[in-house]
């Protein structure tokens, strides 16, 4: 082995690391959010007794729940555009197209699998529950805002949460399509010093850092709904 | 619109999608083995074994694939003076990926098979790799194969990160030929058909496993579910 590891590189270039740690929260957290609501009202929607809303919804879910992300980025990236009249075109491409994109695309293959999450918590939700709800004179809304939701959302905390991690580590995909989050600065790092190792070295213990901070918050919020919860007859 | 750009071309993806294959089937046989070890390792007594096996597992499903890709392109050939081609250099990181997300499969799998037989079986005299190889895992394993399917159905979907490091698969020379026709529509949407249909095709198998095998066991005696289900399909369980 006749490398010489430096890793005062990364000192020096301690400002490339810091703006895509920044840019990575920036696209995580704003895609977390977009995604748990799209993700929730296709969920619901999976479960409507209209059979065309079931169809559009379980389309939506299959299609791009099978496809890999990096192609749904290269679509909304490269395609979608070219759908668009002439000046929405150069109205995004000033408007940092490539970070748009990578929300959407991140959003969309997100909320897919937050929508099977939502849709199997509700399910899980003992029928008789619905039946008493709607006998007791709620309408069909109020008895999913009043009765199901707030139970269903304590079985879907988990897998939802296990998804936000996931989109935090798929985020770095957005380098493909040159949004200069985290792991598009450590490549520029190892294309600017050769020091590949080193650099990508640090990004993943980032990564490791976020991840496992994400995972503290939430186990926060996890305890803090299942507070007051009764245990429930099976 | 034009189809042209398609049909013309799809010679040329035809070979990216047997390299795709190709990339999915050897990177998931060389998880499966070290995914069961260590799946096994994670359960082991002994903290020597434990310690690091779970550490390896925190680690990698902490961290994003791109990274894992990355990192064995620029550490093989340090450690090996040379460099590498990037298709073994992207076989040996979806395997270092994946077999993280298998040990846990495997982990599941033996922890849903009662304890009651393992020790069983070790009292009637068998080692510990008698148990494991004719007792335990026999069982696990019908238990094991629907999620490992979803994990494959992953696995699939992600050889598309084989671009980064230019592996001349699908995603990559869908790339290609955007470049030169700028047809990018056309070339996507048809791309991505193409791994739909393939992964839609085995989730569908992976749910008629799971269905089967939940009936197989409800007319011979409940058994307690595995904590991984078919159903997750791709649904990596972080910590």
């Amino acid at each position: 082995m006749d490398y010489e590891f430096n890793w005062l590189v990364l000192w020096e270039y301690r400002d490339l690391l810091l703006e895509g740690l920044v840019l990575t929260i920036k696209l995580s957290a704003i895609s977390i959010v977009l995604s748990t609501i799209v993700g929730t009202i296709f969920g619901i929607m999976r479960l409507s007794k209209s059979l065309i809303i079931r169809l559009i919804a379980s389309s939506y879910v299959e299609f791009f729940l099978n496809t890999p992300l990096i192609i749904q980025l290269f679509f909304w990236y490269f395609a979608l555009p070219m759908a668009l009249p002439g000046w929405l075109q150069s109205w995004l491409w000033a408007h940092n197209y490539e970070f748009i994109a990578s929300v959407i695309g991140l959003t969309i293959y997100t909320s897919t699998f937050i929508a099977e999450a939502v849709r199997a918590g509700i399910q899980s939700i003992d029928k008789g529950q619905r039946e008493a709800a709607l006998a007791s004179g709620l309408t069909g809304f109020q008895t999913l805002w009043y009765v199901i939701l707030p139970q269903a959302i304590r079985i879907v905390i988990p897998p939802v949460v296990n998804q936000f991690l996931n989109l935090t580590k798929n985020s770095s995909l957005a380098m493909t399509i040159a949004v200069p989050e985290l792991t598009y600065q450590a490549q520029a790092i190892e294309s600017l010093t050769f020091r590949g190792f080193e650099a990508f070295t640090a990004a993943t213990l980032i990564y490791i850092c976020l991840t496992l901070t994400i995972s503290l918050v939430m186990g926060k919020v996890e305890r803090w709904a299942a507070k007051g919860q009764r245990p429930m007859a099976a | 619109m034009s189809f042209d750009v398609i049909t013309n071309n799809i010679p040329y993806l035809w070979e990216g999608l047997k390299t795709t294959l190709k990339l999915a089937a050897i990177s998931i046989g060389l998880s499966f083995v070290l995914g069961t070890l260590l799946g096994m390792a994670k359960l082991s007594k002994r903290a020597l074994i434990r310690i690091p096996a779970t550490l390896y597992v925190e680690i990698v499903r902490g961290t994003p694939l791109i990274m894992v890709i990355f990192w064995v392109f620029f550490l093989i050939p340090i450690l090996v003076g040379h460099s590498i081609q990037p298709f073994t250099s992207a076989v040996a990181a979806f395997t270092i990926f994946t077999s993280a997300y298998i040990a846990e499969i495997v982990r599941a799998g033996i922890n849903s098979i009662p304890v009651g037989q393992t020790e069983a079986a070790l009292a009637s005299g068998l080692t510990y790799w008698q148990a494991m190889r004719y007792i335990i895992l026999p069982q696990a394993i019908t238990r094991m194969i629907p999620p490992l399917v979803g994990q494959f159905i992953s696995l699939f979907k992600d050889t598309s990160l084989a671009y980064i490091i230019g592996v001349l698969e699908l995603t990559r020379r869908a790339t290609i030929i955007n470049n030169r026709e700028f047809k990018s529509f056309e070339i996507f949407t048809f791309t991505a058909l193409i791994y739909f249909v393939l992964c839609y095709a085995m989730s569908r198998f992976a749910k008629y496993l799971e269905k089967r095998r939940r009936v197989g066991e409800t007319k011979n005696e409940k058994i307690p579910e595995p904590e991984i289900m078919a159903g997750d399909i791709g649904a990596q369980t972080t910590p």
